[in-house]
């Protein structure tokens, strides 16, 4: 029998006692700014509670699904290389870190860039080792006095990764951190936690992909914090493949000094219901922020993007395109927002969210939301959503190509956009197969 | 080849086509000609299988076959052939990719082998001298962004590429120049043989020098008013079309 929570209120419980109990093990340590700081999350996390329908950040996506089956917040695992064969990507290269439900392991994982170019510690390594380094950048971007689940993780804060990069150095080969959650025997939550630092004139890319084993429940609530120094540039891909019975909320927040460049592409293949949050300060004057994004729910999964570019300073640009094609009874949420400060003249936003909806059972909830207090900017948005075009098809039938395959034809072209930014060349083969298998079911 | 019998079609719930006639023999060219809005490109739509067209009556048969039964894919692998008035942008699709995928479905239909890349390749080479396109036009998005032009001249690619037994060309002279007008019918002419048969849809006498039918029908109406020889395509240039109207009621 799968243990499940009498009422709503059972989860929280749980998560608050869990922190106590940690906290008592502790001993000295709970004395540590760190730990102040996860403790004022805490109470920030049990004053807001999980969100509901009638939070306007929460209107489309309803969390209830998390309160039903009893969640095991012991993160052991069993797991070893052999079990990984399954979730392979075929030619990845690289670094390659595995965190096993919230648990970086570092007997799995492979380093092979040099530490002069790229420090790649565990979270829970570096709050001992590196105490000044983390309380510098830690809770600094990713906001939790709003946000319930940022709390939540920062509060629960243990484990994840953290990636420091020089100044002016570039890390040649990627990062890429596969997170496994392995729901073979357990309902598992996980709430991983990463920091990445990109020293000025500095250079690297980093994917995060995620996978669940097995069928029971999975709760991942993630948050990566990103700072880019002067003149950094960064790829940053999240990659998304999981289990008809996974929840993910997941919090990256990316904060821009003078003239970085950050570039990055969400790209949601499966999962149960995903929140993603990509929130980005333009602190900075001509910073430069890239943001696609690709979901295809089918089935009864339910997909949310909520994007926030923030313009702090004059001279900055960002650009923003996110693309969904929905199947089944499938849901999905598009919310981008952009805000152009007083000061941050010369802005550039450009914004635009495309959607295809298959099946009439499907649906796709967009919206733009700008707020501009500057004079002197240039904004553009534009959401659309529609059925797969009906001349194409029949223009495409009509030179012999069957119906199905016309179909995928046109979707996978319409994913292209997306794809394409896509530069870890294995990331990349891996998605555009993800995505042809699907459209041809 | 071809026998259309007392066809009906309606869009919505307007009748447009209102009992045609229509006998094709490979080998011949036929012209339809016929004011606005008589339904010539709602014969072409119909033939080639455009689900909006209800048939509510008559039968079309392709060798022999009850081609109204066919999928629109399947209609193609038959070896028919519609150039479309209006070709619709396809994004995303490159005409090389998209005919390859075409060409290769159509093969596959017929128990042929695929082509691989070396052989279209070679294939393409060959009819884009034909039809004198441009290999960058090839790598674009099909149809998207190209001139009125290109796109007709676009289609006459294709139709050289998938040799269809039928071609149905809708319209292809319109905004065309002199020099694209006469490759087009070029790539007509060259696909001219005892096995085939088009039919050209068109209102202008001038494409009719490059491409000589057969014979040419007058489309009135939601029906075939008239038919005659060739000079019939003369006779309407000078006369228009209201002595037949006349004749029809
Ligand atoms: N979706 C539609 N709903 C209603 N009427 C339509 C629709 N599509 C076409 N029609 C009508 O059907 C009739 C025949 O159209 P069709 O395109 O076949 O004419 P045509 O002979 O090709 O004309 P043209 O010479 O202008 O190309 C027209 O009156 C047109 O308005
Ligand atoms: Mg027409």
């Amino acid at each position: 029998m799968t243990p499940s929570y009498a009422s709503y209120n059972d989860f929280k419980d749980q998560l608050l006692a869990a922190f106590r109990t940690n906290e008592e093990l502790m001993n000295g340590a709970s004395k540590t700014p760190f730990h102040q700081l996860r403790r004022s999350a805490l109470k920030q996390f049990d004053l807001l509670g999980f969100p509901t329908i009638r939070h306007e950040e929460w209107k489309y996506s309803n969390v209830n699904g998390l309160f039903k089956e009893a969640f095991d917040l012991d993160d052991t695992t069993t797991l070893t290389a052999n079990d990984l064969d399954p979730l392979e990507i075929p030619n990845l290269d690289g670094n390659i870190i595995y965190i096993v439900n919230g648990r970086y392991h570092p007997e799995l994982s492979r380093i092979i860039s040099p530490e002069s170019q790229v420090q790649i510690t565990s979270f829970a390594e570096a709050i001992k080792a590196d105490p000044d380094f983390i309380g510098s950048h830690f809770a600094r971007y990713a906001d939790y006095q709003e946000n319930a689940f940022t709390a939540l993780n920062t509060a629960l804060a243990n484990d994840g990764v953290v990636i420091r990069v020089p100044d002016n150095t570039t890390v040649e080969q990627p990062i890429i951190l596969r997170y496994i959650t392995d729901a073979r025997d357990k309902n598992i939550a996980a709430q991983p936690r990463n920091l990445i630092a990109v020293g000025k004139n500095a250079e690297v890319m980093v994917a995060e992909a995620y996978r669940t084993l097995g069928d029971r429940s999975s709760f991942v609530n993630v948050v990566t914090e990103i700072a880019l120094s002067r003149d950094a540039r960064m790829q940053y891909y999240k990659v998304q493949n999981e289990t008809e019975k996974a929840y993910h909320i997941g919090t990256t927040q990316v904060n821009q000094s003078d003239n970085s460049h950050f570039y990055s592409a969400t790209v949601t293949l499966n999962g149960n219901f995903v929140r993603n949050n990509l929130n980005i300060v333009l602190n900075g004057q001509h910073a430069e922020a890239f943001m696609y994004g690709l979901y295809m729910p089918n089935g009864r999964q339910h997909v949310d993007n909520h994007t926030l570019v923030d313009h702090a300073m004059p001279n900055s640009y960002s650009k923003e395109l996110y693309k969904g094609i929905l199947d089944d009874n499938s849901t999905g949420v598009f919310n981008g927002k952009i805000f152009v400060r007083p000061d941050a003249q010369k802005t550039n936003a450009y914004q635009s969210c495309k959607n295809v909806v298959l099946s009439p059972g499907a649906s796709m909830n967009t919206k733009p939301q700008l707020e501009i207090f500057a004079d002197d900017v240039k904004c553009s948005h534009g959401t659309t959503t529609g059925k797969l075009n009906d001349e194409a098809l029949f223009y495409m039938r009509s030179r012999g190509i069957p119906k199905d395959e016309a179909r995928s034809l046109l979707l996978y072209a319409f994913s292209q956009d997306v794809l394409s930014q896509i530069k870890i060349q294995s990331i990349r083969d891996y998605l555009e197969r993800v995505v042809t298998e699907k459209l041809m079911k | 080849m071809l026998s259309i019998s007392n066809l009906q079609a309606f869009i919505g719930k307007k009748q447009i086509l209102k009992g045609l006639d229509l006998e094709i023999k490979a080998g011949e060219v036929h012209a339809i000609m016929g004011p606005n809005g008589a339904g010539k490109s709602t014969l072409a739509s119909v033939l080639a299988g455009r689900a909006e067209y209800e048939v509510t009556g008559g039968s079309v048969l392709f060798e022999g076959k009850d081609l109204l039964e066919l999928a629109p894919e399947e209609r193609a692998a038959e070896g028919i052939f519609l150039a479309f008035q209006y070709p619709v942008e396809i994004p995303g699709v490159s005409t090389t990719n998209f005919l390859k995928t075409a060409l290769n479905e159509i093969r596959k239909h017929r128990g042929q082998e695929s082509l691989d890349a070396v052989q279209f390749l070679k294939l393409m080479k060959e009819k884009m001298k034909l039809v004198n396109i441009d290999q960058s036009l090839l790598s674009r998005s099909l149809n998207e962004g190209f001139s009125g032009g290109e796109k007709k001249r676009n289609e006459i690619f294709q139709m050289a590429m998938l040799e269809p037994k039928l071609a149905i060309l809708d319209e292809t002279d319109s905004g065309l120049d002199i020099d694209a007008l006469r490759i087009v019918a070029d790539g007509v002419n060259q696909l001219r043989s005892p096995e085939r048969a088009t039919i050209v849809v068109t209102h202008y006498q001038r494409l009719l020098d490059y491409i000589v039918p057969d014979y040419v029908h007058v489309l009135y109406n939601g029906r075939i008013v008239k038919s005659g020889p060739k000079e019939l395509a003369m006779e309407l240039e000078e006369k228009g079309y209201d002595w037949l109207k006349a004749e029809a009621i």
